[in-house]
């Protein structure tokens, strides 16, 4: 299903419309203007008040993979509109020239701190992440090469569900997509799911609860079904700290909230620490305290 | 012939009532005639064609939003009917062995013809009592980790899955998310596309989304005619594209969710034929279909070898999705 969610108090498409200069932004958590090379520079995370900006999935792999080595898998595969969906069409073709990106994940290889991994970044800003048959074949050829060539997987999960104009098309990527992580599962390959604001709906009904390890980010909103759908299920309020990281990592979905700023160090200690029998040759030529802790 | 007084295009409850009222005049005609030498053969053939007319006129080239009512449909038969009428030696198996034992999913061990099968399917009543109880048939996490627990069941003592949907969705509630609802139906869908027995899948009634999916993970779909089988009501959709709910007929037609749409997007494998203006109107006749659709599949499926079975499962969802590039 998929759940457009918006809360009121951290709309950030709300955000960018009233400040559409670039050079200042108001934080849509604790509504202070932040210089925007400020922000740029503290990885997104609001300087006052520590709130987690969404990334695009090239700022997200920029932010984690080693500087220049990334090697995108599948690039150029478009939507088609198999069901001839009102206006989708047009929405997918604002949303390429918009984002620059062919669809709302960008998967391929690239290392971090040295130790290869296969990486896939979902992008929100593309239709609202949802998951179609291109996200959905991209992830699953990740995975399938992942496991051919004996790579670790590392998903940065931002999607508000299976994409409804492609009908129960994009609900058959949920099934395609976890088959494909039972196999990597099957290679005894590692998996580690980030769940990055927002993460719901089919997405988190598939590949991005069956990590290894759950990382999300602070504050992330992370949830199955829409708080508006569940409201009006129960007829009653629900608290302000409903789906957010905190919430699932009390309840056990989550291994670890890790601030962006930690992020790829983090990764790497956790990939380093699952891949005990990969030669350790790449962390002994880095020559670094970090790597010798590491083994 | 239809009743004069009824427009060509009456509402869908109106001829239905009729409909009703028909059949009931005919089946008292027939007690009576039955009793005694009353002839009494005219007008029961006259009531005969009026029942018959009157379900034509119910389904004549059906909209796809007619279609989800009729799937909806309070009297469509349900779980405990497929059940009574399918199997046998039924022994319900209760509990995921971790928190609850959700009432929205049936689970257990049964005979098909015969030959023992785990039953796993949604369970919505037949009153608001038992709708309450089972949550309309909407599963919290803890149905599909029973569901989980029971197919792992099937493997390992080596007999076949026959899974019957019907859910309208997950269930959206705050335990539901507490207890991880998304965890249970992404575990749910990756255990049964490696699950090491055969899955014959039959989609009955409403196929809601993820809720439905994470029982529908199979070798062989079957789906009843007017049944269907979304990534979100129709209802849903209208209120995100148009900002109207009301609008959820377009919506309906535009998501594509009847069976042979489904069939034709290479999703469903075969068409279970319901009688004239759906399953409800005639459950024997629809139920017997349905067994006959089950008994084919599961002869095929149980000709495979395991490694061929799952091989064949992964293909057959990997190749579904059209793009472009």
């Amino acid at each position: 299903m998929l759940n457009w969610l918006k809360r009121p108090k951290f709309d950030a498409t709300v955000e960018r419309r009233e400040m559409p200069s670039g050079l200042w932004e108001k934080c849509p958590r604790c509504a202070q203007i932040i210089y925007v090379k400020e922000l740029e520079r503290n990885a997104k995370v609001c300087p006052k008040c520590g709130w987690h900006h969404r990334l695009s999935a090239a700022e997200r792999l920029s932010l984690v993979v080693d500087e220049g080595t990334f090697e995108e898998w599948d690039g150029g595969m478009t939507s088609l509109d198999p069901l001839s969906f009102p206006k989708y069409a047009e929405k997918a073709r604002e949303a390429r020239a918009q984002t620059g990106s062919d669809d709302a994940v960008i998967t391929g290889e690239g290392p971090i701190l040295d130790v290869r991994a296969a990486v896939g970044a979902m992008d929100f800003t593309f239709m609202g992440g949802s998951m179609g048959a291109v996200v959905g074949e991209r992830i699953t050829r990740m995975f399938e090469r992942a496991r051919e060539r004996g790579l670790p997987v590392i998903t940065f999960s931002a999607s508000g569900g299976a994409r409804m104009q492609e009908g129960a098309i994009s609900l058959m990527q949920l099934a395609k997509t976890s088959a494909a992580v039972g196999r990597l599962h099957d290679a005894r390959l590692p998996f580690i799911s980030v769940l990055c604001d927002p993460t719901t709906g089919g997405t988190t009904a598939s590949f991005a609860m069956l990590g290894d390890v759950h990382i999300a980010e602070p504050g992330a909103l992370i949830g199955f079904a829409g708080r508006r759908v569940i409201e009006q299920t129960i007829n009653q309020k629900l608290p302000d700290n409903f789906q957010t990281a905190e919430f699932l990592q009390k309840h056990g979905m989550i291994d670890m909230i890790v601030p962006r700023t930690d992020l790829k160090e983090a990764l790497a200690r956790l990939l380093r620490l699952m891949l005990p029998h990969q030669p350790a040759q790449d962390a002994r030529e880095r020559n670094d305290d970090r790597a010798v802790a590491g083994r | 012939m239809i009743e004069p007084s009824l427009a060509a295009d009456a509402p869908r409850d109106e001829i239905e009532r009729r409909l009703r009222q028909t059949e009931d005049e005919l089946a008292q005609l027939s007690k009576i005639s039955g009793g005694q030498e009353l002839d009494l053969k005219d007008q029961i053939a006259r009531l005969r064609a009026r029942v018959d007319a009157l379900r034509a006129a119910l389904w004549r080239d059906p909209t796809p939003w007619q279609i989800v009512q009729v799937a909806r449909h309070a009297e469509r038969p349900k779980l405990p009917d497929y059940l009574s009428a399918l199997f046998s030696d039924v022994v319900e198996l209760r509990g995921d062995r971790l928190f609850a034992d959700d009432r929205a999913i049936f689970c257990g061990l049964a005979r098909f013809d015969g030959r023992a099968v785990a039953v796993i399917g949604h369970n919505k009543g037949k009153d608001t009592r038992e709708n309450l109880e089972r949550r309309w048939g909407m599963p919290n996490p803890d149905g599909y980790r029973k569901a989980i627990r029971v197919a792992r069941l099937a493997e390992k003592i080596g007999v076949p899955v026959v899974a019957l949907v019907d859910t309208p969705a997950a269930y959206p509630g705050i335990e539901a998310e507490q207890r991880g609802q998304a965890e249970a139906i992404a575990r749910s869908i990756l255990v049964m596309s490696q699950l090491r027995a055969p899955i014959v899948v039959a989609i009955t009634g409403e196929g809601g989304s993820g809720g439905a999916l994470a029982i529908a993970v199979g070798d062989r779909l079957l789906m009843m005619q007017y049944a269907i089988y979304s990534v979100i009501p129709p209802e849903g959709c209208a209120a995100i594209l148009w900002r109207d709910a009301a609008r959820k007929e377009e919506a309906a037609a535009a998501l594509r969710l009847t069976a042979p749409d489904l069939l034709a997007a290479g999703i469903v494998d075969e068409i279970v034929p319901e009688p004239t203006g759906g399953a409800h109107l005639d459950a024997p006749t629809a139920i017997a279909a349905l067994r006959d659709a089950l008994r084919r599949a599961l002869d095929a499926v149980r000709e495979e070898e395991v490694p061929a079975l799952l091989s064949e499962r992964y293909a057959k969802f990997r190749r579904i999705g059209p793009f472009a590039g």
